[in-house]
């Protein structure tokens, strides 16, 4: 079935291909543009380009990896396959002639942003947040300590951290600190019944240690109350139907204060979440089996570990809500402390992007200082002319996948109001594939082609480059 | 194929043409019994479409048969919210049966939420729903193609 962009890519190209036989005349009057990273970001920007712009568009995608798409291939959790469908229509985007894909090249590695913009109208920098924010307590750089980003790496094949040491045989309980989309797809995983997963397309080594894995009881920690979890009503709800999984909250912790009360008023979305976990309260009666407990108002002290270097427990202490002057509420610490034994301890408290050499980066916020997609010069608000942000990068590392189209619309507006005054490559300007070959770069590239997209479509998806 | 000896301006005629079709209110075959009429209004670039669509056919598959820009990204399977479109009259939106609960936890993803915003893949025609108009929300303006024209070299 070909979906929407597919099929309109393909109408304008039929267009052009009526046209192009009454046209004798040549003129290089293309727009060329180079986007970085092919996550939803890239191929959305990719997307509107072509749409925007017909047959006068030209856009090169790189990636850092040999394989394209992004997070949508090593971010979304394997048992989630439906999230990964749009892989279809960036697969449709990829094949459009206007396009060429170059994986396996580094920005800032195998080829500098200075050189890139030298080679098109426009470089769009849409490479995501691959940095995680860290969690800054004592005992963090214990043996058994890693980021959620490291471990969904593991178990999705992503060639940074396929290697991951974790021996699940030897790990009862996990410790995931953080309350977001991403520690509860990695509490599934981690819980639910190995043969479930067989069938999804885990990596092989991950599926072999979930079958073998000695995991007992993960717990899920977070600073703040139930009201302000950021994980989505979908996430939970499959969390607390998972089979022979007994789902456990202190009742008072589900405690809401007034301003609480007024967060929920005011989002749907929160209140439903809120009433969910309440009423899997009463529902989980399951007494055996493995165990979910969600602590709230917690804060992470520090890590303990045994006489090995590995983690064995963690120091948290007790929170209490304070509303700020801000009328936003503040987890305060209340000196109380606590201790639980952890295995294995996942943070998952944000994701973060990495700086790029050639671009100016805001230390505060993780991000390419920008405004609405433009850019802005080192130190000052003029948009440097040329220079682009789309997805995470853009925004910080927050919404959903179909976030990022909205994204890059006005990414796109951004590059089509500056066209005219954008500069063209020299005459003489060598193309992309010819700057990599001259360095040596073994990209894997030209047309993006089918053997690609079979490529995609093998059980360990991320082929060590 | 590259297209690499047209200009803007070459294409103009005919991507004016694609734009006042997209921009005036089209009707395409008029009712049927087995079919319904509904209309798409594009918040993005403020164009009207009026489709037939097959009773049983689901929103998104109507959009994506008539060229209507709806976003499908998960491809009907519940899992993303970017087909939500927005039902304009309030008692139609009644008629509809009540969205589930996996409808409910995409629809809370979705951009631009209202009383009556439903999925586009759920929402099945059905007689009662003859004559529907329904809004695809959009957070950004289109920029039209007409505005560019690109520098020589
Ligand atoms: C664990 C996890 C699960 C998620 N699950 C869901 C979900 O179920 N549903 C949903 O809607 N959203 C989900 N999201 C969110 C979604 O994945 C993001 O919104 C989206 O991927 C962001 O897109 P992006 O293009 O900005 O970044 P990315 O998807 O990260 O893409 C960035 C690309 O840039 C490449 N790159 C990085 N550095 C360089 C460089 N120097 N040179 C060249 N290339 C480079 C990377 O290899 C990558 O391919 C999830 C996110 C995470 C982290
Ligand atoms: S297309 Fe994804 S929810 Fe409708």
């Amino acid at each position: 079935m070909l979906f929407r962009s597919g099929r309109k890519l393909g109408d304008t190209a039929t267009l052009g291909a009526l046209l192009c036989s009454f046209v004798t005349k040549r003129s290089e009057s293309t727009l060329k543009v180079c986007v970085v990273g092919s996550g939803p970001a890239g191929f959305y920007t990719t997307a509107q380009i072509l749409k925007q712009l017909g047959s006068t568009a030209r856009v090169d995608i790189l990636d850092r990896l040999p394989t394209p798409f992004g997070l949508v291939r090593s971010g979304v959790a394997p048992d989630h396959p439906d999230t990964k469908n749009v892989i279809n229509q960036y697969t449709q985007i990829g094949l459009d002639s206007r396009v060429s894909y170059f994986g396996n090249v580094t920005v800032g590695t195998d080829v500098q942003l200075s050189r890139l913009r030298r080679l098109y109208h426009a470089v769009v920098l849409a490479y995501g947040a691959e940095s995680n924010i860290q969690l800054k307590v004592p005992g963090e750089d214990l043996h058994g300590v890693y980021s959620a980003r490291q471990f969904v790496w593991w178990y999705n094949a992503h060639p940074d951290h396929r290697n991951l040491p974790i021996d699940l045989s030897k790990i009862r309980r996990v410790a995931i600190f953080g309350m977001g989309n991403v520690a509860l797809d990695c509490a599934r995983v981690l819980l639910q019944p190995p043969p479930r997963l067989g069938t999804t397309d885990i990596a092989e080594h991950a599926l072999r240690q979930l079958r073998d894995s000695a995991v007992e009881r993960v717990d899920i920690i977070g600073r703040r109350g139930p009201v302000q979890a950021s994980f989505t009503a979908k996430e939970l709800r499959e969390l607390l139907k998972l089979e022979g999984v007994r789902v456990v909250v202190d009742p008072d912790q589900l405690r809401v204060t007034e301003t609480d009360e007024v967060e929920m008023k005011a989002s749907r979305a929160k209140r439903r979440i809120f009433d969910i976990m309440k009423s899997s309260l009463d529902a989980s009666s399951n007494t055996s089996g493995r165990q979910l407990h969600l602590h709230f108002l917690r804060t992470l002290k520090g890590i303990q570990g045994d006489e090995q270097g590995a983690v064995s427990s963690l120091q948290l202490e007790r929170n209490e809500l304070r509303t700020a002057a801000d009328g936003s509420q503040r987890p305060a610490g209340t000196g109380e402390m606590e201790h639980l034994p952890a295995d294995l301890v996942l943070g998952s408290i944000g994701y973060r992007c990495n700086p790029l050499e050639g671009a100016p980066f805001d230390e505060r916020r993780g991000i390419i200082p920008n405004r609405g997609g433009r850019v802005l010069q080192a130190g000052s608000s003029e948009p440097d002319p040329g220079l682009y942000v789309a997805g995470w990068v853009k925004r910080g590392p927050t919404g959903i996948i179909g976030t990022n189209l909205t994204d890059a619309q006005e990414t796109v507006a951004a590059i089509l109001q500056d066209a005219q005054s954008l500069s063209a490559p020299a005459d003489d300007a060598p193309s992309l594939q010819q700057v990599l070959q001259e360095s040596g770069v073994q990209a894997v590239s030209g047309a993006y082609d089918s053997s690609l997209v079979h490529n995609l479509q093998q059980k360990d998806r991320c082929p060590q480059p | 194929m590259w297209l690499y000896g047209l200009t803007v301006d070459m294409l103009q005629p005919l991507l004016s043409l694609r734009h006042a079709f997209n921009y005036f209110s089209t009707t395409s075959s008029p009712s049927a019994d087995d079919s319904i009429q509904v209309t798409f209004f594009d918040e993005k670039d403020g164009s009207e479409t009026t489709v037939a669509v097959p009773l049983g056919e689901n929103l998104l598959e109507a959009a994506h048969n008539n060229e209507i820009d709806l976003e499908g990204a998960c491809e009907g399977s519940l899992a993303c919210s970017t087909c939500h479109v927005i039902v304009q009259d309030p008692d139609l939106y009644a008629k509809l049966p009540e969205p589930d609960d996996d409808e409910n936890d995409m629809l809370d993803l979705a951009y631009g939420l209202t009383e009556t915003s439903r999925l586009g893949c759920q929402v099945l025609a059905t007689k009662e729903l003859d004559g529907m108009k329904v809004r695809i929300p959009s957070a950004t303006r289109n920029f039209a193609v007409d505005g560019y024209v690109p520098k020589p070299h």
